[in-house]
């Protein structure tokens, strides 16, 4: 592989943009297809399919066997508010291999002292995440201050970012709430109900580190759709 | 955390650019209970320094070794491991498995 190649696939990593190195298994050569570009490509459809799952694999193309190597972005969990259950849910998610930023604009709450594992943003959402690059689709939202204020932001810029899992912190009341205010910001059913609320598997968490671990459940659940069994 | 196959990439670029001779080893196909999935990748210089893993240390040895003539011609190389193989007392698969690795040069 050229080293040229290799520097620009490691480019769209660390700029979080899916991309496939497709490898001519005789010849060894190599071509890296970016996602923006992916449907120009004459393999555009099975590159499709790979973007959609991540997965890496051999395929028979036209003049012989290719290696598509599938990189898609490392999967990050953005928690909004650095409450008790952050506290628990950051270095359990960090054992996931996922990527954590906290996000409180109240400094008292978001300090490094109770966040020594993860980045602590004393910020606004709207203010914090433009700064992660944006929200997108490799990526989670657990929403967990319970102050519309601060989880709402996020809940809109996470439903609009297609984020792969989206999930809030409060009671079904609470929720019914915040539906009302999501419809009249203009969110249909179908985007709504995409918000697990309440948040978690319910396995019947009482501490914050069962919350944490259902929380964590959950958006494995979600990552790895595709994999479970039929329930 | 074991470090991922992201990281590795990296790794395999840093150690190219820093002027080290460079392979890169990855599973590009898997039968049975393989240990380690299709995409994974195993870094491995001039020195036979290595990083990464393409089957949790059972045929690393043997990578390592197919990764020094990959490194000393520059032509790429498929191996096959497995039970079957008659290579499964020197560098096979305990789990039962059965993997093909993909060995290219760097650069």
């Amino acid at each position: 592989m050229d080293l040229p190649l290799l520097t620009a696939l490691n480019e769209e990593r660390a700029a979080r943009r899916a991309a496939i190195l497709v490898t001519d298994i005789a010849t060894g050569t190599s071509r890296l297809v970016r996602e923006a570009e992916a449907g120009s490509d004459p393999m555009a459809a099975e590159i499709a399919e790979r973007l959609r799952t991540g997965k890496s694999g051999l395929v028979e193309a036209e003049g012989g066997a290719r290696f598509l190597t599938v990189q898609v972005p490392p999967v990050r969990l953005v928690a909004i508010g650095a409450v008790h259950i952050s506290q628990a849910l950051a270095p359990m998610a960090k054992g996931l291999d996922l990527d954590v930023t906290v996000i409180d604009p109240r400094t008292a709450f978001a300090t490094p002292e109770r966040f020594p594992d993860v980045p602590v943003l004393a910020e606004w959402p709207d203010e914090a995440l433009p700064k992660l690059g944006g929200l997108d689709r490799y990526t989670a939202v657990a929403c967990l201050t319970h102050d519309p204020k601060i989880d709402d932001p996020a809940l809109v810029a996470a439903l609009r970012a297609e984020c792969f899992y989206v999930g809030a912190l409060g009671s079904r009341r609470t929720h019914a709430k915040r539906v009302e205010r999501l419809t009249e910001a203009g969110f249909g059913e179908a985007d709504i109900a995409r918000i697990h609320a309440p948040i978690g598997l319910d396995i019947g968490a009482v501490s914050p580190a069962e919350i944490a671990l259902s929380v964590l459940a959950e958006i494995v659940a979600d990552l790895r759709r595709g994999r479970r069994r039929p329930s | 955390m074991l470090s991922s196959d992201r990281d590795i990439l990296t790794e395999a670029e840093a150690w190219a650019r820093s002027g080290r001779d460079v392979a890169l080893a990855t599973v590009v196909e898997t039968w049975g209970s393989a240990p380690r999935p299709v995409g994974s990748h195993l870094v491995i210089d001039g020195a036979g320094n290595f990083l990464g893993s393409v089957s949790g240390g059972c045929v690393e040895g043997d990578v390592i070794t197919e990764a020094m003539d990959v490194i000393g011609d520059g032509r790429p190389r498929m191996l096959e491991f497995g039970v079957a193989d008659e290579t499964a007392w020197r560098a096979g698969l305990s789990c039962g498995g059965r993997i093909r690795v993909y060995v290219e040069k760097v650069g």
